[in-house]
């Protein structure tokens, strides 16, 4: 008997555990293709989760500093004036602080028109109020009838208040984002584990074989979830490529409240959807070592 | 697990019934088989001679009583344990069971990948063990394209690579002419003389009667789900 060259000869490879299921054709296309659509829209939600976090952080800022009353009365007729909207303040729900600015600090905001010499104590200029609010907020209107009553020279100057709905809005399409990166995660684990399901039944003979001749659940489990991984993390790193791309070319505007043109990655920002591929791998791994571990259940 | 000495005893059924369905099909089967032991299986087409043996290798758990492998109670086994078992059994399965679109060298060698062993270091033993079952040109085809006895003396191969203390074999000349079946035979005589405990399902009772001329082989016979010792004497 003549014995083959052991050079030549074919070996199965231990680390490879992949190569005992056939490649198949369909289900690791859809894979990849799949994989990539889900990569390239988290990359989106990912731009909209940044840019809505951007925009309620400037404008919380701004709000923070939101509101001022403006007081324009007969000198006689100012401290009495102040005293009753600071009272109606007081008990105004919605309002964290208030607080009448001295002479100084209404000198100061006047100086770049008028110059720093200017007689503040003698001229009718308003005293200012400044209101900051709790989170909640004031109702404006309710406040604007109060203080017609109790302090007719009083005007409530609230112009940046009509961003707080804006605010929450930005709030809410962020909550928008982790749902849409939830929802991509979730329909990427529920194809893979069609797919991988699909895969585990055409290959139920090689599943028998190895079980047969000793193989441990786990050894062939990782014959599946290396292939789906490997798919899922290749397809995903595509899609997210294109999804960056994509961002990037993304019209920018200077207009620091054009929201539409602020999606973008900024810094740093630019890593996180790198997360993406490794984030798929990780999804098509234990999806697809679950529904493994499942079918083997059934065999002994 | 024990490590089996001569004389031990490395499959043991006591009581043993097992059905599919109502019908038992085995029932209050004992059997052991001691270490270095060569038996053949005989019976009837559908007594439950490859039932049996999936007894033993555990693919199936009794109905009632108890199957003890290298000393440890089947049924207090899990997976891991009864993959770990499996290695130290080569196992011939009836219908052979390949993985088709690996080569024959690949599929031999497949438990040595399944048990952790680096199949690269095996490389001469495997050269060796194609040629011991006639393989030698064969070790590049796909199972697929193999002939009904190559088939069978592949499975038997795999079976041995690792050398595993029990063989268990499931009609190994099931579809295989004469001259096939007695070099068949030979192998499972070689690897008996090698020290390993032999348990051969067939209803082919001219290879039984031509073993007898090789060594001393046990015949049990399976009819209405108890064994019946025939001795060497058929
Ligand atoms: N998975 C199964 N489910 C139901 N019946 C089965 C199954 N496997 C075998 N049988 C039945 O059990 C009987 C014995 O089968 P088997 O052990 O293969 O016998 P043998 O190997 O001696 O021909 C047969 O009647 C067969 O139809
Ligand atoms: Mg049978």
């Amino acid at each position: 008997m003549t014995r083959p060259d052991p050079a030549l000869l074919r070996m199965p490879d231990p680390r490879e555990a992949n190569r005992v299921v056939p490649p198949t054709g369909i289900a690791a296309w859809l894979t990849v293709f799949v994989s990539a659509a889900m990569a390239f829209l988290a990359v989106f939600a990912l731009a909209l989760l940044f840019a809505t976090s951007r925009l309620a952080e400037r404008w919380s800022d701004e709000l923070a500093r939101t509101a001022t009353i403006r007081i324009s009365a007969p000198s006689e007729q100012m401290a009495a004036q102040v005293a009753a909207t600071l009272r109606v303040l007081d008990q105004t729900p919605g309002i964290a602080a208030s607080r009448a600015l001295d002479d100084a600090e209404q000198r100061k905001l006047l100086e770049p028109w008028f110059g720093p010499d200017l007689p503040i104590d003698t001229l009718p200029v308003p005293r200012l109020i400044e209101i900051v609010e709790d989170p909640e907020g004031f109702d404006a209107e309710s406040l604007r009838l109060r203080l017609r009553a109790e302090a007719p020279g009083a005007i409530l100057d609230d112009h940046t208040r009509w961003r707080r709905p804006l605010i929450a809005a930005a709030g809410r399409l962020r909550t928008l984002g982790w749902l849409a990166l939830a929802l991509i995660a979730g329909s990427l684990a529920a194809m893979v584990t069609l797919a991988a399901s699909a895969s585990l039944a055409a290959n139920a003979k090689v599943i028998d074989v190895l079980r047969l001749i000793g193989a441990r659940d786990s050894f062939v489990a990782r014959a599946f979830t290396r292939r789906f991984t490997l798919r899922a993390m290749a397809g995903a790193a595509a899609g997210t490529l294109v999804g960056m791309i994509a961002v990037a070319l993304v019209p920018r505007s200077a207009g620091s409240t054009a929201f539409l043109t602020d999606l973008a990655f900024r810094g740093a920002e630019w890593l996180a959807p790198l997360a993406i591929p490794l984030l798929a791998g990780f999804t098509a791994f234990w999806t697809t070592r679950i529904a493994a571990l499942r079918r083997l259940r059934e065999t002994r | 697990m024990s490590r089996a000495g001569p004389g031990h005893v490395v499959i043991a059924l006591s009581d043993v019934s097992y059905s599919y369905g109502d019908r038992p099909l085995i029932a209050g089967l004992d059997l052991s088989l001691a270490q270095g032991s060569f038996h053949f299986l005989t019976g009837p087409s559908g007594s439950g001679k490859t039932t049996l043996l999936k007894l033993c290798y555990m693919e199936l758990l009794p109905t009632h009583g108890a199957v003890s492998v290298f000393g440890t109670d089947a049924a207090t086994l899990d997976r891991d344990g009864v993959a770990r078992a499996r290695q130290r059994i080569g196992i011939v399965h009836q219908d052979c069971q390949f993985i088709d679109h690996l080569t024959v060298s690949e599929n031999v060698a497949m438990p040595l990948s399944v048990a952790g062993r680096d199949p690269e270091r095996e490389r001469e033993n495997l050269a060796e063990l194609l040629a011991w079952v006639g393989l030698s040109g064969h070790a590049d085809a796909r199972p697929p394209q193999l002939s009904g006895g190559e088939r069978q003396r592949a499975a038997l191969a795999r079976a041995v690579i690792m050398s595993p203390d029990v063989i268990l074999a499931d009609e190994p000349t099931g579809n295989v002419d004469w001259e096939m079946s007695e070099r068949l035979l030979m192998l499972l005589v070689q690897l008996h003389k090698m020290g390993k405990t032999i348990l051969i399902a067939t209803h082919d009772l001219a290879l039984i009667r031509q073993a007898k001329g090789h060594l001393q082989a046990r015949v049990l016979r399976l009819r209405e789900g108890r064994l019946q010792s025939a001795g060497s004497d058929l």
